[in-house]
């Protein structure tokens, strides 16, 4: 058989064409909402970012200090085995600089782009990272290895989240 | 281990566009009919369906397996959906494989079906749900930030640059110029790559393939059916698959070691021992051009940061010594998500079979490779196939 050979289906059609109305369709916009328990390991890092604190779970058997925190080492297959206490610094694994929404559509016009990063915190082991932001730098200072710090939210507004952490910012040698 | 050989035997796919009239069903419908028309088969022949398909958020359709049975042939037969994100095309054909293999059955039908364009203003958006609830969506990422920050690790690990993965883009979308499927056949430069839009550096437009709606469907069968069906059937001679965790940033970016495992396990079925040599052509994911060279990595296909030279000198263009994405892959072809996947492996049939048409690599290959990657970059799907 040799594709070229065939008709094939699947026939397209233009945004255009269903603004048109020259196809119709059936629109539904969800109306969902959900609560999500934060768990046991979760719920503690919350708990404790609200605090301004930045916590890992050790598993003592391969010994890694892991963040996020959790309950069972997925590599030992075992409950973990304590708290550890990390620094509120880090090193950036990887950067993007980023330019569109979560949607798709383009960031405002004048509007900094996005800075999503993968920072390697101090005090967890070592390549074990969280995705967060980066702030208070321009784009092109932006290197990997970089050393940062959080800048936290005040703590009459943090409300038990990640974003208590506004952002990373480059850390002071 | 004893199971019974399996052999694809009939392959169908509709072309890959942004948005296609049809509905899912009927998108998967046409692929089925053509698979089953190419061997010659009726549905009556086939004794189990598997279906694969994406996310049900881009359909808005919950038990979306269940709202596709009827197109893919699955009423009133032994069907099942699988899913493992963006690996499922690659799975769906292991999926059939453990049907027929286990001796349960003698034929299956593998359908992929994906339209992505229900979900609107852009697809992308269903995508937030992937990421953790609470330590990452409160950031309000975007599908390209994944991409991104492991496209700049693996960079930054190999010092590779941006104009020399652009290559992969070229290429793959001037293959796609020769596939009657292709939504995005182009002949285009590096330049036009790196002159494209910024969406998240390093990521150009141009480094990323297009939302697609599509179906992609083969026909498996056992070893003596399939010899009744046809004089040129093409034998799958090795599955694997592999799950990382879902804890992505805490793994190392430039290296996708799910994806290696997934390969030897397939490699160790096949008894390949080299496979620099022994895989004559392949078809990784390549849903954004680094990914092309990432997967050839871990498929032991290259040397870990070399696979960018091999592009750069040439070797994997369809003339070269290893032609990788022949087909055009998912930046020229489209990225129907499911359906890629198992596009490809169609791909490899056609081509071990010396029937790609235009887009034929000389001396037919004996011995090919389809993969797919998917979920939040932790699955790597792997299927070895020889004529």
């Amino acid at each position: 058989m040799e594709l070229e050979k065939y008709e094939l289906g699947g026939t397209y059609y233009k945004e255009k064409d269903l603004k048109d109305g020259k196809l119709l369709s059936l629109d539904w916009k969800p109306k969902l909402q959900y609560a999500w328990d934060d768990g046991v390991a979760i719920g503690r890092y919350l708990a404790e970012l609200k605090k301004g604190n930045i916590i890992a779970r050790k598993c003592n058997k391969c010994g890694r200090i892991m963040i996020p925190p959790r309950m069972f080492c997925e590599l030992c297959w075992r409950p973990t085995d304590e708290w550890v206490d990390c620094k509120d610094t880090g090193r950036i694994s990887t950067y993007s600089i980023c330019y569109v929404n979560w949607d798709a559509s383009r960031i405002k016009k004048g509007e900094k782009p996005h800075l999503p990063a993968v920072i390697e915190i101090d005090g967890a082991s070592p390549g074990m990272g969280i995705m967060h932001i980066l702030g208070e730098v321009d784009p092109e200072d932006v290197k990997i290895g970089m050393k940062v710090k959080a800048v936290w939210k005040k703590p009459a507004e943090r409300e038990g989240s990640i974003t208590d952490i506004l952002y990373f910012k480059p850390a002071r040698r | 281990m004893a199971y019974q050989k399996v052999a694809i035997v009939g392959a169908g796919i509709t072309k890959f566009v942004r948005r296609a009239q049809e509905t899912g069903k009927e998108l998967a419908f046409q692929a089925s009919k053509m698979a089953l028309d190419s061997c010659g088969m009726t549905l009556k022949d086939v004794d189990c369906v598997s279906l694969g398909t994406a996310p049900d958020a881009f359909d808005g359709v919950h038990m979306k397996g269940e709202y596709l049975s009827d197109g893919s042939g699955g009423w009133r037969k032994p069907y099942m959906r699988q899913f493992v994100g963006g690996g499922t095309g690659v799975f769906a054909p292991i999926h059939g494989w453990l049907h027929v293999a286990s001796g349960m059955f003698d034929t299956c039908l593998v359908v992929c079906s994906e339209k992505m364009s229900s979900c609107y203003p852009h697809p992308q958006g269903a995508f937030i749900t992937i990421f953790d609830h609470t330590t990452e969506q409160a950031l309000n990422p975007t599908l390209i930030w994944i991409f991104a920050l492991e496209m700049n690790r693996f960079m930054s690990a190999y010092g590779i640059s941006k104009e020399d993965i652009a290559q992969v883009s070229v290429k793959n979308k001037k293959n796609a110029m020769d596939h009657p499927s292709a939504q995005l056949p182009m002949d285009i430069t590096v330049e036009d790559v790196m002159n494209s839009e910024t969406l998240a550096w390093p990521v150009n437009r141009l480094d990323i393939s297009p939302a697609s709606d599509g179906a992609a469907a083969i026909v498996l069968a056992s070893e003596h059916t399939a010899k009744r069906i046809t004089d040129k059937p093409v034998w799958i001679d090795g599955v694997g698959w592999n799950l990382d965790t879902a804890y992505w940033a805490t793994r190392d970016l430039a290296y996708p070691r799910y994806v290696e495992k997934a390969a030897r396990m397939a490699y160790d079925m096949a008894g390949i021992t080299e496979p620099k040599r022994e895989i004559e052509i392949a078809e990784p994911y390549d849903p954004f051009d680094y990914k092309e060279l990432h997967h050839m990595e871990g498929l032991l296909l290259a040397d870990r940061g070399k696979a960018v030279e091999m592009t750069v000198d040439g070797v994997t263009q369809r003339d070269g010594d290893r032609p990788i994405c022949p087909s055009g892959g998912a930046l020229g072809v489209g990225n129907p998500i499911a359906a890629t996947g198992l596009m490809k492996v169609i791909e490899i049939f056609l081509q071990l079979r010396g029937e790609a048409g235009p887009r034929q690599v000389p001396g037919t290959p004996h011995c090919g490779l389809a993969q797919a990657w998917g979920d939040l970059m932790q699955v790597g799907t792997v299927v070895v196939l020889r004529s």
